[in-house]
């Protein structure tokens, strides 16, 4: 025998169920009078620097439909590359942006939209410059333990090709399910990121 | 002294072990069937973007916040049992998590919930709304008060039902701690048969999402209590890592 390394075990993940809304949009499930607003559901407040966009698309389940009981929270650094955070010792964050958002699927059209801004460059572990990225993360019924994955911009080929994660992706055909569609809405850029939980063009998922 | 240690400091989190969690795929779990990626996890070692994560402050929390027992009141008290859940949030190393935002939701003492798309027949509690939050103090510790949630039987075998539960959701200091998972109460028959529980591959780590009822922190002729504590994933110290950070 050695001695014990004494380390606890992590909480295990179950999933958020179906009724996640009560808890974490208690607003959008009816709820109203607990809490004044859901938690991360605020817009942006006009100080926020950088270029405002939005970022939307549906989830869809292996056999193509799309689901509707989702919820996805999405975490980016601000327009300088600086997560507003603590870890974040580069400098200090854009003050008014808080870096985090929070939304359910519209529960009819399957639908996420996000309205934020285009993050900067983030260094990755090697201090090379990982090109601009929007964390997600999407809990639901049948998810047994949050999926995590990243959004990359189709409008940043370059920065996409020298991107240091994108990179270490062996199979190639599977890059462009992280690479968000350039469209646009009253002259306001919209990326549309679809996510697939499984089968063709299934998305890529980290264990980070 | 302890705290400056806490996790707000430090290198790159210790590796989930996935084999600890229930696995994406558990077919008993019908839901996951479709859900579940085919493709392997790519690992991906931390990045600023995953070591990092929001931060929230106390001043956004209202009075009844942690008080699901008063938070929804609009003709007078909820019916069921009345309960205190309280416990500590520890990282692997079992240092306390300060400041981590801890959110909670539940269906009613009849396991009837307050969402549009439930139908379960039992009644709708009209002083019950089912959701709370909390920031856990200096020593990671958090509580709150609430009705002791019902079993309810749900559409995955025909005639399944999940043992009383209460969701939990944390914020640690970074969004590699992110976490979703369910408390359970001690001594519940429902919680071996339940295919949700069942996804996690060990009766050891089933146990680690069960309350014991807390005698000492129960309150006489009052509120009865129970004590549970969640653990997020550590990180090394950077004093270990072989690499400094930036290069």
């Amino acid at each position: 025998m050695v001695q014990s390394l004494r380390r606890l075990k992590e909480s295990p993940s179950q999933t958020a169920g179906p009724y996640i809304h009560i808890g974490a949009t208690p607003n959008f499930s009816g709820i109203e009078g607990i809490f004044p607003h859901d938690l991360g559901s605020l817009p942006l407040s006009p100080e926020v620097k950088g270029e405002r966009i939005v970022v939307t698309g549906r989830v869809f389940d292996g056999t193509g439909s799309p689901i509707k009981d989702a919820l996805i929270e999405i975490w980016q650094a601000d327009a300088q590359g600086l997560y507003p955070g603590p870890g974040e010792r580069r400098g200090e964050a854009d003050p008014h942006f808080p870096g985090w958002f929070r939304q359910p699927l519209d529960g009819t059209t399957g639908v996420y939209r996000f309205e934020t801004i285009k993050p900067g460059i983030v260094p990755y572990f090697d201090g090379r410059p990982m090109a601009p990225h929007i964390t997600f993360w999407i809990v639901a019924r049948g998810i047994n333990i949050g999926l995590h994955t990243r959004l990359y911009f189709d409008d940043e080929e370059q920065a996409n090709a020298a991107d240091p994660l994108l990179a270490r992706i062996e199979h190639r055909l599977r890059v462009p399910t992280l690479i968000a569609t350039r469209g646009d809405e009253d002259g306001k850029p919209v990326y549309t990121f679809d996510i697939r939980l499984q089968g063709e063009n299934e998305t890529v998922f980290f264990d980070i | 002294m302890r705290n400056e240690n806490s996790s707000h400091q430090g290198g790159s989190f210790y590796q989930r072990d996935r084999s600890w969690h229930p696995p994406a795929f558990t077919p008993d779990y019908k839901t996951s069937v479709l859900r579940s990626p085919k493709n392997a996890l790519l690992s991906l070692g931390n990045t600023l973007s995953e070591m990092t994560g929001p931060v929230f402050g106390h001043n956004m929390l209202g009075p009844l916040d942690n008080d699901l027992i008063l938070n929804y009141v609009q003709t007078g008290e909820p019916i069921g049992p009345r309960i205190i859940v309280h416990g500590q949030v520890l990282d692997e190393d079992a240092r306390p998590v300060r400041g981590a935002l801890v959110e909670f939701w539940q269906a009613n003492a009849g396991g009837r919930y307050r969402h549009k798309k439930e139908s379960y027949l039992a009644a709708i509690d009209p002083n019950f709304g089912g959701c709370g939050r909390t920031i856990t103090d200096d020593e990671g510790r958090y509580w709150f008060r609430t009705i002791k949630p019902g079993p309810y039987p749900w559409p995955n075998g025909v005639n399944d039902w999940r043992p009383a539960h209460i969701h939990f959701s944390v914020f640690g200091h970074a969004f590699a701690q992110r976490l979703i998972t369910q408390m359970y109460f001690e001594g519940d028959p429902m919680i071996w048969q339940c295919p949700i529980v069942m996804g996690i591959p060990s009766r050891e780590a089933v146990e680690q999402l069960v309350a014991g009822l807390d005698r000492e922190a129960t309150l006489p002729m009052d509120t009865m209590a129970y004590k549970f504590d969640i653990v997020l994933r550590g990180r090394r110290s950077t004093l270990f890592e072989n690499r400094m950070e930036g290069n």
